[in-house]
């Protein structure tokens, strides 16, 4: 269906709120009274505390309490308490809790103070007496003890198929490979930030920057023992998140901690240092061994990946399955290892395991490709998968062959020569890089209210979030089709935990999920406008069924007779006053389990490189997506935009560094940690195949948070190696790696 | 602690706050004026750029002693009404994602557009390369800028 509103390049509803200023974001809110709390952090990585002395922070005028592991309240601290809807398997941080410090920056205690300022400084005079433990930080060091998780957060690796070993063994042409990604962090541009007010009763409201404001609502109800109701969190804008918010941060239990004891609302705002002391990208080692014939027909795939989690729980994200998903190969094993260190749990980022995992598999492929002396682009056409071989399902749809093709004539693949260093502009080495990548397009269960009024405005609210992704937007123009209204009279609520029940915003499932929602209910108010239309007097509509009728611009009108309408506003009168009010809970229905439902994307990416001096300049991209209907052209391409600049931080700067002597990441703030800046960004072009999908959802659009990022990194490494020949299998291809 | 009596957007504020209290504190804290960002504290990454005397600073960075009578613009005073032709540009062009590091992009790109009404492409690069979108809106800052260039009388 090309409807009148979805399929619009329409502009973000809540764009002008963002250039003037009006938005308000977690840190904005405010409250009579209103503390500041800040955070002390511990400065060894693993260890006890042997004593804490506040009372210099205390004896400051204006400093209203510091909150340790010794004075904070009793409450509930079992592990389940604490586990949100984000937890890996094991045993969540709790703050506070006792003098156990279990990893480098681990908050250790609160400093409330009538100002920011103040509490800063009553911060700076917290002195912490530690009794050091001996850490483990280095990766490396214990990658030879790492080991299968009990239970993986992930999905389990799937099992092998046909004959791997053997087939590897009998394979002409053979590469063996490992490629290494480093710890990230998300490093959103807004900061973790906290507000908690309790109000008469013992009802609490909390202003909080998070993905999915249940979360934080279900996470402070287990941790204090309150009922869920009681408990109010708002968060009506988010300042980018990309995962740092799809886990409730530790920021906000202290926030709800100092606010309940000091019966006044506290504030709590972390630093960009501190921004680097919960969750990230963990650092994963992948180990490959691949054979093909010698025509480049895939024979075997071995894929064995390691990834960092930290000692208390057992994250794991899908790293090994895209050599099922990406590839037709009768003989297949991967495996997924965990490499357990003295860090906080790694936490899921833009596309985890994705970025990771698609990275290693397509450069290995690529110099599969090139061992075999196929171009590789065509090495990929050769050995495309038709099904799922993990799940052994047929795709819900598929045109990643139309990418190859859309891709590649935009980009003029075909003038490309296959051998390295073999384009040069003067003392540029050119080199042209291809991957391709998937992300899966789940559904999940949703719900959503819709309200039309008898003035003829619809509101549709669900608890859901717009971190920048166009929500606000997409859902406003799928309610305003759906009903047959004009996109100024719909208004979307998200971000409010009393709104109908949403999934956390992550894993692109959004517009699959809430978005199916919303369409749901807005079918049902279409019902019953229909039927308010048909009492009305002498309606023109009596005998009209839905599929008989078009709604659109304020009117229901037969589709045979556009003439014979009935305005909505018309049909309202017969509700006597009454809104229209509809719920619905939305879920994936039977028949779409039998599908495996991906987005795929094709990158094909420009690199020069100057050999004198190393650096690597990306100066083209060409993305092709197949991603389903889109809903809005002008926010998908914003998503896709931000998902290939994210894969040039990868690809070339983005690394969290640990000094494993002091347990620490060493380059905690925005100077020393790289990400993308606009001299680092040039010619992006982005474009969307035409993809119909009926099986994946009921809007049959598959969401772009992630698919846009995946296949970046391993494109432009595979460019650099074209360029050069020298293949760097280590993230970010710096410019030491290149001299 | 000092009272400061401070020019913003054409009114007159006072704060009361001791004299090394970074600007992006007073307004965001303070003043309540929290269009402005903040992003590092430390000037590495432009969420909290407002104009001091019609050129780009960052406040996070600036003490309010060091304000004087200078004259601070901050988003919510760029024009009365979000019309600013930067403001129009950005929403035309529908640059922002999350919109966090947006304020300081528009003060940044106004300014600018203020010394120089028709930049090149180059020093559009040059002048906004400063500030951080970690949402990756740069081409259409760019663009915006541009379009914004044609709309500066
Ligand atoms: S907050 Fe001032 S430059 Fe980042
Ligand atoms: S729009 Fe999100 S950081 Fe720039």
């Amino acid at each position: 269906m090309i409807g009148n509103q979805t399929g619009k390049p329409v502009n973000r509803v809540d764009g002008r709120l963002k250039v003037t200023g009006g938005a308000k974001y977690a840190a904005e809110f405010t409250a009579p009274n209103m503390a500041y709390g800040f955070v002390v952090n511990s400065k060894i990585a693993k260890g006890k505390i042997k004593s804490i002395d506040t009372s210099k922070a205390l004896a400051l005028d204006g400093v209203l309490e510091v909150f340790t592991h010794e004075n904070r309240p009793g409450y509930v601290w079992g592990d389940k308490n604490y586990q949100d809807k984000d937890s890996p398997p094991g045993s969540p941080f709790r703050p506070l809790y006792d003098n156990e410090v279990q990893f480098s920056m681990q908050p250790i205690a609160l400093v409330v103070a009538e100002t920011y300022e103040l509490a800063r400084y009553g911060a700076i005079l917290v002195e912490v007496e530690y009794e050091n433990y001996s850490f483990d930080t280095d990766f490396e060091k214990n990658i030879k003890q790492a080991y299968i998780p009990e239970k993986y957060k992930s999905s389990k690796p799937p099992e092998p198929w046909g004959n791997p070993d053997e087939a590897l063994a009998n394979a002409a042409v053979k590469i063996e490979a490992e490629y290494s990604h480093p710890s990230e962090h998300h490093n959103p541009i807004e900061m973790h930030a906290s507000l908690a007010i309790w109000e008469e009763g013992g009802k609490l409201t909390v202003y909080d920057k998070i993905q999915g404001v249940q979360n934080s609502q279900q996470y402070i109800a287990n941790a204090f023992g309150m009922q869920q109701e009681d408990v109010h969190v708002i968060s009506p804008f988010v300042g980018g998140a990309f995962g740092s918010g799809l886990r409730p941060q530790y920021q906000l239990f202290l926030a709800v901690l100092a606010a309940r004891e000091l019966k006044r609302p506290v504030k709590v705002v972390l630093t960009r240092q501190q921004m680097f002391s919960f969750g990230h990208r963990p650092k994963t080692v992948q180990k490959f061994a691949l054979g093909a014939d010698t025509d480049g027909k895939l024979k075997a795939v071995q894929h064995d990946a390691f990834g960092e989690t930290s000692k208390f729980e057992d994250y794991s994200e899908n790293v090994v399955i895209w050599p099922g998903v990406l590839y037709n190969c009768d003989n297949v094993k991967v495996s997924h290892k965990l490499v357990a260190l003295d860090v906080y749990t790694p936490l899921d980022m833009r596309a985890p395991g994705g970025t990771t995992g698609i990275y290693g598999l397509e450069c290995a492929i690529d110099e599969l490709a090139y061992k075999a002396g196929v171009d590789p682009l065509e090495f990929r056409k050769m050995n495309y998968s038709e099904k799922d071989q993990n799940e052994g399902k047929p795709f819900s749809s598929k045109e990643l062959r139309e990418c190859y093709r859309q891709g590649a004539e935009k980009f003029g693949w075909e003038k490309r020569s296959l051998e390295p260093r073999s384009m040069k502009e003067g003392h540029n080495l050119i080199g042209w890089g291809f991957a391709q990548g998937a992300w899966e397009a789940t559904q999940k269960q949703a719900a959503a209210k819709a309200v039309l009024t008898t003035d003829g405005k619809l509101t549709v609210s669900c608890a859901t979030a717009d971190i920048g992704t166009g929500t606000y937007t997409v859902m406003s123009q799928i309610a305003a089709e759906t009903v047959g209204l004009p996109l100024e009279d719909v208004t979307f609520k998200l971000g409010d935990s009393s709104l109908p029940k949403s999934p956390l915003q992550g894993g692109s499932w959004t517009v699959s999920s809430v978005g199916s929602a919303v369409k749901l209910v807005c079918d049902k108010v279409r019902e019953k406008l229909l039927q308010l239309a048909q009492q009305v007097a002498n309606s023109p509509l009596a005998n009209a069924t839905l599929d008989d009728v078009n709604i659109e611009d304020g009117k229901i009108s037969l589709k045979n007779d556009p003439a014979k309408a009935v305005t909505i506003k018309e049909a309202l009168v017969q509700s006597q006053g009454k809104s229209i009010e509809e719920n619905v809970s939305s879920e994936p229905v039977e028949g779409q389990q039998k599908y495996s439902p991906y987005a795929h994307s094709a990158t094909f990416v420009e690199v020069k490189v100057d050999e004198d001096l190393g650096t690597v300049k990306v100066t083209r991209v060409v993305s092709a997506i197949a991603g389903g209907r889109i809903i809005n052209p002008k926010t998908a391409r914003s998503q896709i935009l931000g998902g290939v600049v994210w894969g040039i931080g990868a690809a070339m700067e983005e690394e969290t560094v640990m000094d494993n002597n002091l347990g620490r990441f060493m380059n905690h703030d925005l100077d020393k940690y790289h990400v993308p800046v606009n001299a680092d960004v040039h010619d992006i072009e982005v474009i969307f195949v035409e993809e119909k999908d009926d099986h994946v959802n009921p809007l049959g659009a598959k969401g772009l948070g992630e698919i846009g990022i995946v296949s970046v990194a391993p494109a432009i490494a595979n460019a650099i190696f074209h360029a050069t020949g020298k293949r760097v299998r280590e993230l970010p291809i710096t410019l030491d790696k290149l001299l | 602690m000092a009272t400061y009596k401070l020019q913003i957007n054409g009114r007159t504020y006072e704060a009361d706050v001791e004299p090394d209290t970074p600007l992006l504190w007073v307004l965001r804290d303070n003043l309540g004026l929290v269009g402005t960002k903040f992003g590092c504290g430390i000037a590495q990454c432009g969420a909290c750029t407002v104009h001091v005397n019609g050129n780009a600073m960052r406040s996070c960075v600036y003490p309010v002693s060091a304000v004087g009578n200078s004259k601070i613009t901050t988003i919510e005073g760029l024009s009365a009404d979000g019309d600013h032709p930067v403001q129009l540009a950005w929403d035309e062009v529908d640059v922002a994602q999350c919109g966090y590091c947006q304020a300081g992009q528009i003060m940044t790109a106004s300014a600018l557009l203020n010394r120089n009404p028709k930049p090149s492409a180059e020093e559009i690069d040059n002048a906004m390369h400063g500030n951080i979108c970690r949402c990756g809106t740069y081409h259409r800052i760019r663009e915006a800028v541009a379009l914004a260039a044609t709309k500066t009388k």
